[in-house]
């Protein structure tokens, strides 16, 4: 009987299914990505990391660390292999480009696990056997060279041997941060780069007997490795830490995937309505007939439920399909190859999802069923039934509703809380359109503005006809646009926030790693050439060596403290990491005393009581970042002693500092005042206005060619960096929210498919009456720019509070208002309304006004 | 004022073909007030439609107060009924989201003329003044149908085609409707054709053409 009754609008129950079909799509093709995904790190999880086990290490192994990763790599079956990695100039003696780069001299037999692929291919094997270099793709056209040609790093120099197309373990997006060129660890010294001060990692690669465990090993050694400033990281915790980051991804895009369901779930809600209006006259007739309310309930229920399932399983195939397309969307961000199989977890997933969504929207339209009177069949009534408040069947069904939408994000998100702050948050955003979409209506009818020319009367009037969709049509486009627009401004923002002020009296290029007997002479250069230059900072590398009193090695043999601090114990992450800290007299424009005295107040308070300056053999008072501070668990007045090229300096904090670090300068945790540290060891940076990218790129190359140590970069690299990163998690944010937007396109063809006969009759009509065809078609494009308009306003509304929101709690980075660009997606959702709209109603000026007239 | 000459159509359904009318031909003067009438599927409302030029003619031609309405394209034929012609329909035909008078406004609006106090004239003509704020809904059948007789003489047409005037109406107030027409045919000269099947309505004009089975088996007075 269910299948029977729902023949004749079955037609139009097809675009609904749609609908469910989109949304179970964008929610199968993500899950069953993720779950792809983790399957993928499983299989390839010894590739990623290339070795078991891997000792990082802020410096060369030396002493007691090199005893210990000997002790482990020497036992049977057991082999090493370092890699040393630090960035450098890479400039080819042909041309005339030059490129930082990042340098990784690896020892035979890296990696243990997974292929490295190059072309020519077997040119890895090879490495180790000659003066040759192997580069990422990138440094050949950053360079213009390519194989065969001589690369110069440091004092050494590199024939081109050919490139790595495929590292295990890096996304595309590594190469983002600085293209790679690999050497052998035998021509390490012959750069000349590793001296002093610079900065470089150290990692020694570990692969263990075949059956041997990893874990029994790290826990045998963590400890006393950690108290060396080294620090053990096995496949496992890889493994670990990767699956849970992008299971989170994948879940959080996933939420997006389960907006678009939703908004597919209001189609059904709607379509259930109409459905339910146009069937009063043989819902009367069947209960004349003597069926009960409960049978016909269930009637229609089981065809919502039907309809459902039909969409489900289209929308599983759909997103069988896109899944395959997704590693394409997701790539820049996924250190894997990702092998692409059917998640049957996904799909059935999916599949009920969709069901349940279809079931739990059709049920409160469907309760209308219980207030069709027998009598409907001898009288229709002259309005639609009185209101009337809503009886405990209402609020329960509105209940099982929020519950479902709550349920489902929290499944989503495997998270109660944040399932219903979203359930909650989406809630308010259809509210507040659902509510605009009513205002509209009611205003409208209040306050219609007779004294407009008749086209745009009637277009306006249309918003209110008898069986009109305006709710509906603004909810769906509303809440697609509001996504959209929520991701883009998104998207403005954190881009805003790390753009590098481009003002023309700005340096733009940076110069690293100087050393003070240099300085002269770069002086020299840049002055010969006219370039506005900066006096040098200070660098002085340093590490901690005792905290309030507590020595380091005592702090990181602690293995229940966590990587980053925790309020009370001092992160691990802090303790070991190598300061480079500088002294200056002032305060610079890209901080703030937040908190304690600057040298000056000092100076004054300490002259009157003993008249001293400052000196190392003193405690000398530093500066330190708010944040840093925050994750050494120090304050205002507690000691540090700090080691330094080997010499102990003792410090007491006497200011907190706030840092823009997005501004293009050299900025830093620690600041030392002028003199305990005048004479340490240390490099200079200087900063540099280069008036053009010519011009930058001669000078990068002069100072490459004279002193190969000193590292240059410039904004519009950094700046190409940011984008490239955070354009890349735009892509797969928006890519699933068009979803949305499809869904909404769709529930808008729907709306309009639902109103169409009489919106054919009326346009008819006014052909009969003298109405020429464009007439008539600026009376729909009346009706669907204001429906447009209205979805567009409110979504940018809508969006504007939730982007500000996030920057706030979220991103906690200061919101910015990108105007212009923001202007271009409620113009395009009002286009899209409108041509969806007409293309819709094209056959109002297709068919003859006779034809149908007779279809009365 | 309508001349059709050998007028016919035919409708294609797959590979059948369906000849509605045959071979139609005849003259209506200017200030007639003429009866179209036959059994159900005698072709009448079709060649209401192809006088009216809602359609156009397998073969033949319609002449509508000297206008070859064959020879103008669909917005063409929109802007001639605009001018010349009003309709009153069977079902009424009011545009439901306008009130009135907003619909009583619509064909002279539609050519941007001023049309409010017009409105209100023919209102008040069919007895409706004061209820030109009202919305369809709030209306009876009668007055419906009053409202859609004063929009199709608001502009003032030459011709006035009625399907079924009052078939959707009880007697009684079906006979007002028809008073108000021959009315209106009087006071403005309008020339009226209306499709029936009412013998009662048809022995009112002055003039009866007789369908069946798509051609005229009869034309002469009632």
């Amino acid at each position: 009987m269910a299948w029977r009754e729902g023949r004749a609008a079955r037609r139009r129950l097809l675009l609904l299914t749609a609908a469910i079909a989109v949304g179970v799509a964008a929610l199968v093709a993500i899950n069953s990505f993720t779950d792809n995904l983790s399957r993928s790190v499983d299989d390839q999880a010894k590739a990623l990391l290339g070795a078991d086990l891997v000792v990082n290490s802020p410096s060369a192994p030396t002493g007691q660390l090199l005893t210990l990763i000997d002790s482990i790599a020497k036992a049977p079956g057991r082999a090493r292999a370092a890699v040393t990695s630090f960035s450098a100039m890479a400039y080819v003696t042909r041309t005339s480009g030059v490129r930082l780069v990042e340098v990784a001299a690896v020892e035979p037999g890296y990696p243990f696990y997974g292929d490295v692929k190059t072309a020519p291919a077997g040119a890895w094997a090879a490495l180790q056997n000659s003066p040759g270099t192997l580069v990422d793709a990138g440094v050949l056209t950053a360079l213009d060279a390519h194989i065969g040609d001589t690369l110069a790093v440091g004092e050494a120099r590199f024939v081109i041997a050919g490139t790595v197309d495929n590292f295990p373990g890096d996304g595309s997006i590594r190469s983002a941060f600085g293209p790679r060129i690999f050497i052998s660890a035998r021509y390490l010294a012959a750069t000349g780069l590793l001296t002093f001060g610079s900065r470089a990692q150290y990692k020694t690669f570990i692969k263990l007997a075949p059956d041997e465990k990893t874990e029994p090993v790290a826990k045998q050694f963590r400890k006393p490795i950690s108290a060396e400033r080294g620090r053990i990281r096995t496949v496992e915790e890889d493994q670990e830490r990767l699956k849970s980051f992008l299971d989170q991804l994948g879940r959080y895009l996933g939420l997006i995937a389960l907006v678009a369901l939703l908004l597919g779930g209001l189609a059904v809600a709607s379509a259930v309505q109409v459905f339910i209006r146009q069937k009063r006259e043989s819902i009367a007739v069947l209960r004349c007939l003597g069926a009960s309310t409960r049978q016909l309930f269930s009637v229609y229920l089981l065809q919502a439920g039907a309809m459902g399932l039909l969409g489900s399983i289209l929308g599983a195939v759909l997103g069988a399909l896109i899944q395959l397309g997704l590693p394409r969307v997701l790539s820049g961000l996924l250190p894997l190859d990702v092998s692409v199989q059917l998640s049957w977890g996904a799909i059935a997933q999916g599949i009920g999802v969709g069901v349940w969504v279809a079931l739990a929207f059709a049920l409160l339209p469907l309760l209308a069923i219980r207030k069709v009177a027998p009598l409907v069949v001898l009288r229709r009534p002259f309005e639609e039934g009185a209101k009337s408040r809503p009886d405990r069947w209402v609020v329960l069904a509105a209940l099982v509703l929020a519950l479902s939408v709550a349920g489902l994000a929290a499944l989503q998100v495997r998270n109660l809380v944040r399932g219903a702050i979203f359930a909650g948050a989406a809630g308010v955003a259809l509210l507040v359109l659902w509510l605009a979409a009513l205002g509209l209506v009611r205003a409208l009818k209040r306050w219609f503005p007779h004294s407009l020319q008749y086209v745009y009367r009637q277009g306006l009037a249309n918003l209110y006809r008898p069986a009109n969709q305006t709710v509906l049509v603004v909810l769906s486009l509303g809440f697609g646009g509001f996504l959209l627009t929520t991701v883009a401004l998104m998207q403005q923002n954190l881009l805003s926030s790390f753009n590098i002020d481009r003002a023309p009296d700005r340096p733009n290029l940076v110069l690293f790693d100087i050393q003070p007997d240099q300085l002269a002479g770069l002086d020299s250069l840049l002055d010969a050439d006219k370039i506005v230059h900066r006096g040098a900072v200070p660098i002085i590398p340093m590490r901690i060596s005792a905290l309030k009193g507590k020595p380091v090695s005592l702090l990181l043999g602690d293995t229940t403290a966590r990587e980053g601090g925790d309020g009370d114990r001092p992160g691990r992450w802090a303790l070991r990491r190598e300061f480079r800290s500088t002294y200056r007299d002032t305060v610079v424009a890209s901080e703030k005393v937040l908190t304690g005295k600057w040298w000056d107040q000092l100076k004054q308070d300490r002259f009157a009581s003993r008249g001293l300056g400052f000196t190392a053999t003193d405690t000398v008072p530093i500066s330190m970042e708010v944040g840093v501070a925050g994750e050494l668990g120090v304050t205002i007045g507690d000691a540090i002693t700090w080691d330094v090229q080997g010499l102990p300096i003792i410090t007491r904090i006497t200011s907190l500092r706030t840092v823009d670090w997005a501004r293009f300068e050299p900025n830093f945790f620690i600041v030392f005042p002028n003199g305990p540290l005048d004479k340490a060891p240390q490099m200079l940076v200087a900063l540099a206005r280069v008036p053009d990218a010519a011009a930058l790129g001669l000078l990068q190359r002069r100072v490459a060619e004279r002193w190969p140590n000193i590292t240059s970069i410039d904004q519009s690299l950094v700046q190409r960096t940011i984008e490239a990163v955070v354009d890349r998690v735009v892509l797969a944010i928006r890519f699933m929210a068009l979803f949305s937007l499809a869904t909404g396109a769709i529930v808008l063809v729907g709306a309009v498919a639902a109103s169409r006969l009489q919106r054919l009759r009326e346009a008819v009509l006014l052909r009969t009456l003298g109405a020429t065809g464009s007439q008539v078609a600026r009376i729909l494009a009346v009706e669907y720019a204001s429906l447009g308009v209205l979805s567009a306003v409110v979504a940018l509304g809508l969006a504007l509070a939730a982007g500000w929101a996030l920057m706030k709690w979220v991103f906690e980075v200061p919101f910015v208002l990108p105007a212009a660009s923001l202007a271009l997606l409620p113009a395009g959702l009002i286009v899209l309304t409108v041509s969806v709209g007409l293309w819709s109603s094209r056959d109002v000026w297709r068919r003859a006004p006779l034809e149908v007239l007779r279809e009365e | 004022m309508i001349v059709c000459q050998a007028l016919s159509k035919t409708y294609r359904s797959g590979d059948r073909e369906l000849t509605v009318l045959k071979d139609i031909t005849f003259e209506i003067e200017s200030g007639g007030f003429v009866a179209i009438v036959g059994p159900s599927g005698s072709g009448k409302t079709t060649l209401l439609g192809l006088l009216a030029g809602l359609d156009r003619p397998s073969t033949g031609t319609v002449t509508l107060d000297g206008q070859d309405i064959g020879a103008l394209d669909e917005d063409a034929r929109a802007l001639v009924r605009g001018e010349k012609v009003g309709f009153v329909f069977q079902s009424f035909h009011l545009i439901p989201t306008l009130t009135a008078r907003e619909n009583v406004m619509v064909p002279l609006e539609l050519r941007g003329q001023p049309a409010g106090p017009r409105a209100d004239e023919l209102l008040a003509r069919v007895g409706l003044a004061g209820r030109g704020h009202h919305y369809p809904a709030q209306l009876s059948g009668g007055e419906q149908q009053r409202v859609a007789l004063a929009r199709a003489f608001c502009h003032r047409p030459r011709i006035l085609f009625a399907d079924e005037p009052t078939g959707n109406l009880d007697s009684a107030t079906g006979s007002t409707i028809i008073d108000l027409m021959t009315g209106l045919n009087r006071d403005y000269g309008t020339t009226l054709v209306l499709v029936t099947h009412d013998s009662d309505l048809a022995g009112r004009t002055r003039r009866v053409i007789r369908l069946a089975d798509g051609a005229i088996i009869s034309d002469g007075a009632p």
